[in-house]
């Protein structure tokens, strides 16, 4: 028989990559290898649905567990791979045994950047990667009153909505002056500084937390640059991931901001692949090299390797989505706006309903959907194809974005 | 019990069709969505990308006219979200995160289009 396809990481892009393998119609055996003792779930709901309790813990499930007794797809759930052994193709797990690959799939995600301050190991701070990490804060939230949110991104004001919902009083802190500051224009960071501000969340921007304070090694207080103290008997952590490379880099593999991969996501050895988090890929949707943490492209790329590894590969070129929802408000984002030189809106912000268009150099990059869906949609296919669009026509509302020429054949 | 732990549930009966006709009758827990229902038991042609969150529309249904009136109307939001399936979207197209399961709706049929991505 031959040595499996062994894929190290059980989050969103391991589990496509094994399950495409299976839709492929690939025969050889597929092993997984995940630290965490579940079976591959979804994170999204993790700070939204599932921490307001809208969602139950057995349907974040990507799969019942039958589905991989049924797909010959052998979960070694609860063990760590800790060595890549390239010369003789075999993983080395933390249990001692090792494992033995024709082809290796890293998809080994990433891990949460944590708070360099005082105070820090105090109980009651919390991270938020894993449903267990998900679980104690949800059981946190239950006594708490109040709550300091770190870091406004996604996670922290998706954490902040989610807190808020359950009646807690929500501080969030950010250390740059507006929201979201990678991710968006300085209008939605207003934007959204107004829904937050809108439902009693306390907005701090421009200060970062100084020292934790606690009282029988519990949080009890969060100090701030700006002097003030806040109370909290949470503080919930959201300030970014640093990608999982260290087993590519000790197996002698380039890393930079993650595991470095080509068009077809293959590393510099041609058995080994990496997706999703960790991967750092060449992205035509961007200016160059890009790391990308979404559930698209983990899916994507899962996808695109199972076909790869089956025999049919083709470049990683699908187009990069995203989406948030806090309290009421949903923003679902297409393509990448990093070096937009211009932007125009389409509706009207006042109406809650509105898109923001990125350019660069006049060519459309990115668009961004508050609660106009439609936009979203048409906007991947927008980007998908390369249709030109001017500034002028995606401001111009009576235009209808789904009528336009089709893409000159240049492009 | 463990957070992970499954109560019994009241289920009702969702049949879900293929494109090539084959019929699957599936008891799917009452206040489950049709694409949870289609998930659990390893329904080919449901893929849910966005796990529920009415992002993605690859959980496209075509349901059954006889169901239709029952059930509740699709928001804003599925509506515009159905403007770009991947199959063509018809007057009975709904994604089917977006609907609940009831015991009104028992033996719903649901039928799955050519392909979701």
């Amino acid at each position: 028989m031959r040595a499996p396809v062994v894929i190290i990481g059980t989050g969103q892009a391991g589990f496509q990559a094994a399950a495409s393998l299976r839709a492929e119609g690939y025969d050889d055996p597929v092993v997984m290898i995940g630290e965490e003792p579940h079976h591959p779930y979804q994170r999204p709901p993790l700070s939204k649905a599932f921490m307001t309790g809208k969602q139950d813990a057995q349907n974040i499930f990507l799969r019942p567990s039958a589905f991989y007794q049924d797909h010959r797809i052998d979960l070694l759930a609860g063990e760590k791979a800790v060595e890549i052994d390239r010369a003789n193709r075999r993983v080395r797990l933390a249990s001692g045994s090792n494992v033995a690959y024709q082809t290796l799939v890293l998809a080994t995600g990433a891990r949460v950047r944590t708070l360099p301050i005082r105070g820090a190991e105090l109980d009651g701070v919390c991270y938020l990667r894993t449903v267990d990490d998900a679980i104690d804060i949800r059981t946190r939230l239950e006594d708490a009153r109040n709550v300091v949110v770190i870091g406004g991104g996604f996670i922290g004001l998706e954490l902040a909505s989610s807190a808020r919902s359950l009646g807690k009083s929500v501080t969030v802190v950010e250390l740059q002056p507006r929201l979201m500051p990678r991710m968006v224009a300085p209008l939605l960071s207003e934007f959204y500084r107004e829904v937050h501000s809108g439902q009693a969340v306390e907005i701090v921007l421009g200060a970062a937390p100084v020292e934790i304070r606690g009282q029988d090694g519990r949080a009890r207080e969060v100090r701030l640059s700006d002097g003030t103290l806040r109370p909290a008997d949470v503080v919930a952590v959201g300030i970014g991931v640093l990608p999982n490379f260290e087993l590519a880099r000790d197996a002698g593999l380039a890393v930079s901001n993650g595991i470095a991969v080509d068009a077809y996501l293959r590393t510099g050895d041609e058995n080994i692949y990496a997706i999703g988090d960790c991967a750092e890929h060449p992205n035509v949707f961007a200016a160059g090299r890009v790391r990308l943490e979404s559930v698209q492209n983990a899916v994507d790329q899962g996808r695109s390797v199972a076909a790869a590894i089956a025999g049919r590969p083709h470049r990683y070129e699908s187009v990069p989505w995203f989406w948030t929802d806090q309290f009421d408000v949903r923003l679902q984002m297409v393509g990448l706006s990093m070096g937009h030189d211009r932007i125009v809106t389409r509706g009207d912000p006042q109406s809650r309903k509105f898109s923001v268009f990125y350019f660069r150099e006049g060519r459309l990059i990115a668009i961004d959907s508050i609660n106009r869906p439609a936009d979203h949609m048409i906007g991947r296919k927008l980007l998908a194809s390369g249709v030109a669009l001017t500034p002028d026509q995606a401001s111009d509302e009576s235009l209808d974005l789904k009528r336009l020429p089709p893409a000159s054949p240049s492009m | 019990m463990s957070i992970f732990g499954r109560k019994e549930k009241e289920t009702a009966t969702v049949i879900y069709v293929s494109p090539a006709g084959d019929a699957r009758e599936i008891a799917v827990p009452v206040g489950d969505s049709v694409m949870e229902g289609a998930i659990k038991h390893g329904v080919n042609g449901i893929v849910a990308e966005c796990g529920g969150a009415c992002m993605c529309a690859t959980c496209h249904v075509y349901v059954d006219e006889t169901f239709l009136n029952r059930l509740d109307p699709m928001d804003a939001t599925e509506d515009e979200m159905l403007t770009c399936t991947v199959s063509p979207r018809r007057p009975n197209s709904r994604l089917s995160c977006q609907i609940r399961v009831t015991q009104e709706l028992a033996g719903l049929i649901v039928r799955l289009p050519e392909t979701q991505v």
